[in-house]
């Protein structure tokens, strides 16, 4: 097998984080790949939603958008948007939450709405979507996201979903039923919030990667746990799965379609 | 419930400065209709849709609406909506008024207007920023517990256009697969439109699939492919490819126009658009 790139072990270091059977909200893109990972590798019996509304969906490539027609129809059950919210999510029977975003702060509250100020944004993106109730009400969270001193900030220019707010015992004290965000898995290893000040430290490394690197990479100063652990590098199997999933999505998403009519 | 022409159901029901909601998430989006709204010039008009998709990219970019509801805009797996960047950033082709939600606070809001209550309510908007960005989501005290709850005032467009596979000949409307928010956009509005794939006889057995009875629905389009790019369940795909290129065809105005221009308004309609498209590859 050859070596691996940083965008794969992040992908398989997301998906090691889930378990059988857990019932996981799903995001497109990275978060996508490793629930779909986990499922083929360890997780066989996971329990993917996209907010779309499907549930219980075992797509065989990756779907391009939150509700591609391979999603309904490897579907358990699809109902609609709605309810995938209000039933699901708010009422406490989702496991995991994926989170990604444009920046992030020390205490893992996230921007996906604007860079600069609401008003006259200087990059207006995408927005909320599903994540400011995800980041609440999904009992913990993984955020995954490429570590840059843009990206990783000390002042966020827009708090768009909740982390740990402004720190210590601020969310417990908030409406917010989950636990909050677990990990942050980043392009060079994992921060983790301290369980006093909930602010993220850096608890793990790939390997290769330097707590140096992580430092140069994160906007504030970032603190080191105790003893930081050195993952092991993606398996055979883990690899060959992976880029076995990319290469069928690669393929269907460029495959021309027929145009009705 | 009539059956009209694409043409006569827009210029009837669809004025300037009207709130619309063209839904359907991902699936079943009916770009036929909104490229019938472009051709006939609509201006003003109040955009409602939980994912504007490439759709809305293109309304706002042909400068047909002054205000966009909204609760995410990029082009789903690929990136950012230029058009909607370029109208929010820089007012081009106009200014865009944004009234800002997340998912779960819109789908609250269409089912509030379906229901014709004044506002939805959610364990929401918890620790963003968003409250502040939007006035008009509040909150409301719980008269049973106390608890602090969060509201949304309800969606009411004065027009819902919908995609679905299939009416039969007194207007009620099937939809399988995905249905989003579909259902509740359609009963909140004032006016529902449906474009669908095909009219039959008689519908197959509902079962769980979705039926809009044909009472609630104000009048029906037949427009096979009217979801093209996106995709219709059981009828043709999503183009992926598409929705990939687009990022290249939106990021400039003048190869936006440009394209707008050949493939919109120099097309007569949903079929001849279907078959420029056909000829380019």
């Amino acid at each position: 097998m050859s070596h691996w790139t940083r965008d794969e072990m992040m992908t398989v270091a997301a998906a090691r984080m889930l378990w059988d059977r857990c019932v996981c909200f799903v995001g497109i893109g990275l978060p996508s790949a490793a629930c779909n990972l986990a499922r083929l590798t360890h997780a066989p019996d996971i329990v993917l939603i996209y907010e779309s509304g499907t549930i219980g969906t075992r797509p065989g490539v990756l779907p391009l958008s939150i509700g591609d027609g391979e999603l309904a129809q490897t579907a358990a059950c699809v109902v609609p948007l709605p309810e995938v919210f209000s039933h699901y999510l708010q009422a406490g029977r989702v496991d995991v939450g994926f989170l990604g975003a444009a920046q992030i702060d020390r205490y893992a509250n996230l921007n996906s709405t604007v860079i600069g100020p609401y008003d006259a944004p200087t990059t207006r993106l995408p927005g909320a979507g599903g994540a400011p109730e995800i980041a609440a009400h999904a009992r913990q969270t993984f955020v995954v996201m490429k570590a840059t001193p843009r990206s990783c900030v000390a002042q966020l220019d827009f708090r768009t979903s909740a982390g740990f707010l402004g720190g210590g015992d601020e969310r417990e004290r908030s409406a917010a039923r989950g636990a909050g965000p677990r990990a942050v898995i980043t392009d060079f290893g994992i921060l983790t919030p301290h369980e006093m000040s909930r602010e993220l430290q850096l608890t793990a490394l790939f390997p290769g990667a330097t707590v140096a690197q992580a430092k140069a990479a994160v906007g504030w100063p970032l603190i080191s746990a105790a003893s930081i652990e050195v993952l092991a590098e993606p398996t055979p199997n883990e690899l060959q799965t992976l880029r076995d999933l990319h290469s069928r999505t690669h393929t269907a998403h460029s495959r021309p379609i027929e145009l009705p009519v | 419930m009539p059956l009209l022409s694409m043409h006569d159901a827009m210029a009837q029901f669809v004025r300037d400065g009207m709130s619309v909601a063209l839904e359907g998430f991902t699936h079943l989006i009916p770009y036929a209709a909104g490229h019938e709204l472009i051709r006939q010039g609509r201006r003003d008009l109040h955009l409602i849709r939980m994912t504007p998709d490439l759709l809305y990219d293109q309304l706002i970019g042909m400068g047909c609406a002054r205000k966009l509801t909204f609760s995410w805009g990029g082009n789903p797996g690929v990136g950012s909506l230029h058009r909607l960047r370029d109208a929010v950033e820089h007012g081009w082709p106009v200014p865009l008024e944004l009234d800002e939600h997340t998912h779960a606070g819109m789908a609250v809001a269409y089912c509030a207007g379906a229901s014709h209550l004044p506002f939805g309510m959610l364990r929401g908007y918890i620790g963003t920023d968003l409250v502040s960005a939007n006035p008009r989501i509040r909150c409301v005290e719980c008269p049973y517990t106390g608890e602090q709850l969060t509201t949304v005032p309800a969606l009411n467009p004065d027009v819902t256009i919908l995609h679905a596979q299939r009416a039969d000949r007194a207007g009620n409307v099937a939809i399988n697969g995905i249905v989003g928010a579909q259902r509740e956009a359609g009963l909140a509005a004032a006016v529902l439109l449906v474009t669908v794939e095909e009219i039959v006889d008689q519908l197959p057995p509902a079962m769980n699939s979705i039926v809009l009875p044909h009472w609630v629905v104000t009048a029906v389009v037949h427009c096979p492919g009217g979801a093209y790019p996106a995709y219709a369940q059981g009828c043709y795909e999503r183009d992926n490819a598409f929705y990939q290129a687009w990022d290249g065809i939106a990021r400039d105005r003048t190869t936006f126009s440009a394209w707008m221009e050949r493939h919109v308004l120099a097309t007569a309609d949903h079929r001849a658009f279907l078959a420029g498209l056909k000829v380019d590859t």
